[in-house]
This record gives structure tokens, C-alpha cells and sequence, in this order.
């Protein structure tokens, strides 16, 4: 029995593995400088590249950082705060909630409320609507990191008369700081790869755009679009867009979960002392 | 020195995140009554045949979401079935059978697949399940099974089909569902499973009668999130669906989902009424993946509870 679970087990990793494979050897055969910093060919015609779908992503990336940030930030030290409240309690499950909701929802609810009034497409639209994703996620890591640190820290510093704020600051998040940017990294890395919330917020652009009052272009969106046409060209180079977005986002995974263990190890053993667990 | 007020800079500080704790309900609220008020027209107009109406036509200003809806639930359930068998055997083998220096690479590994976007999944999905259910599976199943007949299998099989998207959506929430489950599995205190060892249970045996029942409820919860996940997913269903608005009648029929209405016409949305029967659907999935996830939600933190992780 253990053998057949062990066995199922590796058997529903595997596919994924080869789904990653697979993207490799397709994404590299068109990959070079040129999909890196060029816009995108006419229909029909060979080369051109993503470059514009790049920095889309990007900007909208920074956007979303913006909002999702200082609001994720503030949320979960308000969490780590009050642990057990009753409102800590309802904001916690509400952010799981919030979370797990189909983005596509969140980018109706974006183009009613930023796209429908402005009568266009923009850029902005879609940098406030990845940055309301990206809150529930900010805001878990923020509050596991606060977490970490050990309560004798801040109790040291309100002692010797440090008021509340200058404490968190000084104390708790220079202490959690380097899990909280990796986490922050972890939410931005996700947010960079939604494509459903820009489908009707970003739009897409066939051109560079640095103005956040127009449509603008994605890597995900890109790769959505090309992933439908029917040139081969373009399929190809669906594959080296979506190679680059999975390295990016698994390159940032791996390094941010590296260095989030290494953390709770320093953490947990600096709270030796404590009786209960964190 | 005794102060007897709270210095300005923490009332400032405290205000402050208080007002970004409270960010996140405001904008459930926000989310379900803009959604709400915008669908309001077609829900006076057309009324239930919004979800019991199996026609959608537009140019005719009648909009029956019935097919998309029968899609989602169906796909989801197709995958729920697939995975959740594979989830919970890859939970089991994180958290209780796998080597020690084996767990946690594992379980790391299978996190960050959980990260992979769904553009990319459809992307494989278009290219290379597609293909290979279209020239190998649906011919081996109609052909060398003779099952072609049979209701579930009938019907032209050219590829973008519901079993497709039901794939896909599997080979997505099988990373989700089997993280969740682990940590439930984790949260099992360990004096249960010490007391069905020292009660002479196999290795085996102390996972089946004393982790397993004392996760059942987090097990549960945690499938059920990979249902709300599969609900609302997007992309790699639209790309492989076939995005045919028919209610299917076998495995192999092109169907449509919810969340594939949307993202395919939201944004040529043409009249007025159009765009509000696509908020009243959109309306419909919120509440479906808010229920779905706010239960599931409860029954894993009624585990984590029980067995002391806060």
C-alpha cells in the first residue's frame, strides 16, 4: 500500500515535470536578443520579438506594487498585531477569501469601476487590479514574518521607552525585513504572470507605451494571443514568451523560499526560550 | 516619567494599519455590490433564464448561461476526479512517508509548480494535449474500445473537448491541492499517530486509521479549494475548451465555461444588456467560488485548530 501511494505520488508530480521539459526545449529555439527587446513583426512576417510585452509587465508589475504593497504591509502587521481578535480573525479569513476568487472577477470589477468611466483601456486599470491581487499576498507573508520575530525583541525595545511605531520600524522590521521582501518578490512573481484581470484592463499594445492612460502590453497577454494566431512564427514564439515567464517566476520562488527557510531556522532557534510556538 | 497619553506617532501608526487591515473586507463588499448593481438590468429583463436558459445569442438579446455553467461544474468535477486521488497521495508522501532529506525539496518542488501561470499551462494544452488526445486517445476510446457509441464518448472528437479541460484543469490544482493537504496532514499532532504506533499499527495503517480520520475534515476542505480553483480558472480552459456554447452531451464535446464567456466577449461587449448579463454570470461565479472557498477555508482551519497550529 505505502508502494502504491509512493508510486501515485510521483506519478502526479511527473506531469508537470515534463510540462516544464517541454516548455525548455520549445521556448529555446526562438529565443534570442531579438524577442528580448524588439517589438513584435507584422502578422505573417518572421522575427520581431516581445520586448514591449516585456517592459509591459514590467510597469505593470511596479504599478501593482504600489497599491499592493504599503496596503499588504500595513494589513499584516495589523494581523501579527491582533493575533485573535475577532476582526484580525475575519480580516485573515477574508484575505484567504479574497485570494482564492477567479482573477477574471476581479478584472470585471476593475473595468467597471476604472475602464467603463475613463472610456478606454489603460495601463493603470491594469496595474490596480493586479495590485488588489497582489494584497492577500502580501499581507500573509507580512504577517508569517512578523511572526518570526521573537516577542523579547520588541518587548526589549518598549522597555527602554520606544513607543509603538518606533519599535515596529526599528525593531520588528528590520528584524523581518529580508522575509518580508521575499515574500513581496514571491506575490510580485505571481502577479506578473496573470493574464485573465488584463484581459479587459491592460488590453494589450502592438507598440512600446509609457503612458499608463493607454492599453498596454503583457508577457501573459502576449502569449495568449500568439498561442491563438495562425502563424508559425508566432507560435514559436509563444513558447519562448511563456518560457520567459515561468523562469521568472520559478527563479524567484526558488530564491525566495531559500531564503524564507533559512529564517524560521534563525527564528526558531532564537526562541528557545519561549514556551508555546509561534 | 509617566505619560499619560499614547504619543501622536502611535495613534498615526495604529490608524494606519487598521485602515489597510480594513482595505480587504471593503473590497469583498465593494466587489459583490458593484458586480451586483451592474447586473441588475439583465436580472430584471431576463431573470432566471439568465441560469436556466440554454441559449445564448446575443443579437437576439437572449442570454440562457446555462451551457457555460454546465461546462464549469463539469470540467471542475472532471477534475476534481483526476486529481484528487494523485493530491492526496503526493500529501501522504510529503508529509508522512517520504525519506526525511526527501520531504521538504519535495514539497518545495511541488509548491513551486503550484506558481506556473495558466497561460502556460494552456499554451501546452493547445500544442500538445490537444494534439494528442485528437490522433491517439479519442480514437483509441471511439475506436479500439468501441465505446464511440456509448453517450459519454459520441459525438465528433477533433480535440478541444471537455476532457481536455478537464486535464488541464487537474494537471493545475494538483500542485494546490496536494500543498493544502500537506499542511493539514502536518497539523496532525504527532500523539496520534505515536498512539496508533504504539498500539502496533503498521506505517501504513497509522496514516489510514489515526492521521486520516483526524484530518478528515481539513481533507475535505482542502479539495474543496481545489474546486473553487478549477472554478474560477481562466486561460487554459478558454484555450482548450473549444468554446463551443452547447451544453455537452459526451466527454468529448467542445463545451464553454463561465469564466470562458467572459474572458472571450467581455471585451467586445456590444448594448448595454449584453454587458449586464456578463455581470450577472460573473456575479454567479463570485458566489459560487465565495461559498465554495469560504467553507473550505473553515474546514482546513478547523484542523489547524484542533490539532494546535493557529
Amino acid at each position: 500500500m505505502t508502494w502504491l501511494v509512493c508510486g501515485a505520488g510521483i506519478v502526479a508530480v511527473l506531469p508537470l515535470l515534463l510540462i516544464l521539459g517541454h516548455i525548455a526545449i520549445r521556448g529555446f529555439s526562438a529565443m534570442s536578443t531579438t524577442f528580448l527587446v524588439h517589438l513584435p513583426a507584422p502578422a505573417g512576417v518572421p522575427g520581431g520579438g516581445m520586448g514591449n510585452a516585456i517592459a509591459g509587465t514590467l510597469i505593470l508589475v511596479a504599478m501593482a506594487s504600489v497599491i499592493g504593497l504599503p496596503i499588504g504591509l500595513g494589513a499584516g502587521l495589523y494581523l501579527a498585531e491582533h493575533r485573535t481578535t475577532r476582526l484580525a480573525n475575519t480580516v485573515r479569513f477574508l484575505a484567504d477569501v479574497l485570494n482564492g476568487l477567479p482573477s477574471i472577477v476581479l478584472g470585471v470589477f476593475a473595468w467597471e469601476l476604472l475602464v467603463r468611466p475613463a472610456g478606454h483601456f489603460s495601463a493603470l486599470a491594469g496595474g490596480i487590479t493586479l495590485g488588489v491581487l497582489m494584497i492577500p499576498l502580501v499581507t500573509r507573508a507580512t504577517e508569517e514574518m512578523v511572526r518570526l520575530v521573537p516577542v523579547a525583541l520588541s518587548e526589549a525595545a518598549l522597555a527602554l521607552g520606544f513607543s509603538e511605531w518606533r519599535t515596529v520600524a526599528t525593531v520588528v522590521l528590520r528584524t523581518a525585513l529580508p522575509g518580508i521582501v521575499t515574500g513581496a518578490l514571491v506575490a510580485m512573481a505571481r502577479v506578473a504572470g496573470e493574464t485573465a484581470p488584463l484581459l479587459f484592463t491592460a488590453f494589450g499594445n502592438p507598440y512600446w507605451s509609457w503612458d499608463v492612460r493607454r492599453p498596454i502590453a503583457a508577457l501573459p497577454l502576449q502569449v495568449y494571443a500568439y498561442a491563438l494566431s495562425p502563424f508559425d512564427d508566432w507560435r514559436a514564439q509563444a513558447w519562448t514568451g511563456a518560457l520567459v515567464l515561468v523562469s521568472l517566476v520559478l527563479a524567484i520562488g526558488i530564491m525566495a523560499r531559500l531564503a524564507i527557510r533559512s529564517r524560521q531556522r534563525l527564528a526558531r532557534g532564537a526562541s528557545v526560550g519561549r514556551s508555546t510556538r509561534a | 516619567m509617566f505619560v499619560s497619553r499614547r504619543p501622536l506617532g502611535d495613534v498615526v501608526y495604529r490608524a494606519c494599519i487598521a485602515a489597510c487591515a480594513l482595505v480587504i473586507p471593503t473590497l469583498l463588499v465593494l466587489l459583490g455590490g458593484v458586480i451586483a448593481w451592474a447586473a441588475l438590468p439583465a436580472i430584471r429583463t431576463a431573470g432566471s433564464n439568465l441560469v436556466l436558459g440554454s441559449t445564448w445569442d446575443v443579437a437576439h438579446n437572449e442570454f440562457g448561461a446555462l451551457p457555460a455553467i454546465i461546462g464549469t461544474l463539469l470540467s471542475s468535477a472532471i477534475a476534481l476526479v483526476l486529481a484528487t486521488p494523485l493530491a492526496i497521495a503526493a500529501a501522504i508522501l510529503t508529509a508522512e512517508l517520504a525519506p526525511g532529506w526527501l520531504r521538504t525539496p519535495l514539497a518545495f518542488l511541488i509548491d513551486l509548480l503550484a506558481a506556473i501561470p495558466s497561460v502556460v499551462y494552456g499554451l501546452w494544452g493547445i500544442f500538445v494535449l490537444v494534439p494528442l488526445l485528437r490522433s491517439y486517445v479519442m480514437p483509441f476510446v471511439t475506436d479500439t474500445l468501441h465505446l464511440g457509441g456509448v453517450p459519454l464518448f459520441s459525438g465528433p472528437a477533433y480535440g478541444p473537448s471537455l476532457l481536455a479541460a478537464g486535464i488541464v484543469l487537474a494537471i493545475m490544482i494538483l500542485p494546490y491541492i496536494a500543498s493544502v493537504l500537506r499542511e493539514v496532514l502536518l497539523a496532525v499532532p504527532q500523539s496520534q499517530r505515536e498512539a496508533a504506533l504504539a498500539l502496533g499499527a503498521t506505517r501504513w495503517e497509522m496514516i489510514r486509521d489515526a492521521v486520516i480520520p483526524f484530518a478528515r475534515s481539513g481533507l475535505l476542505g482542502g479539495v474543496m479549494l481545489g474546486l473553487g480553483r478549477a472554478l474560477g480558472e481562466t486561460m487554459a480552459v478558454t484555450m482548450v475548451i473549444g468554446n463551443n456554447n452547447v451544453i455537452p452531451t459526451s466527454f468529448f464535446d467542445p463545451a464553454y465555461t463561465v469564466a470562458s464567456l467572459l474572458a472571450n466577449e467581455f471585451s467586445e461587449a456590444s448594448g448595454a444588456l449584453h454587458l449586464s448579463a456578463l455581470m450577472a454570470v460573473a456575479g454567479v461565479l463570485l458566489l459560487t467560488t465565495l461559498l465554495v472557498n469560504g467553507f473550505a477555508r473553515w474546514l482546513v482551519w478547523r484542523v489547524r485548530r484542533a490539532g494546535g497550529v493557529a
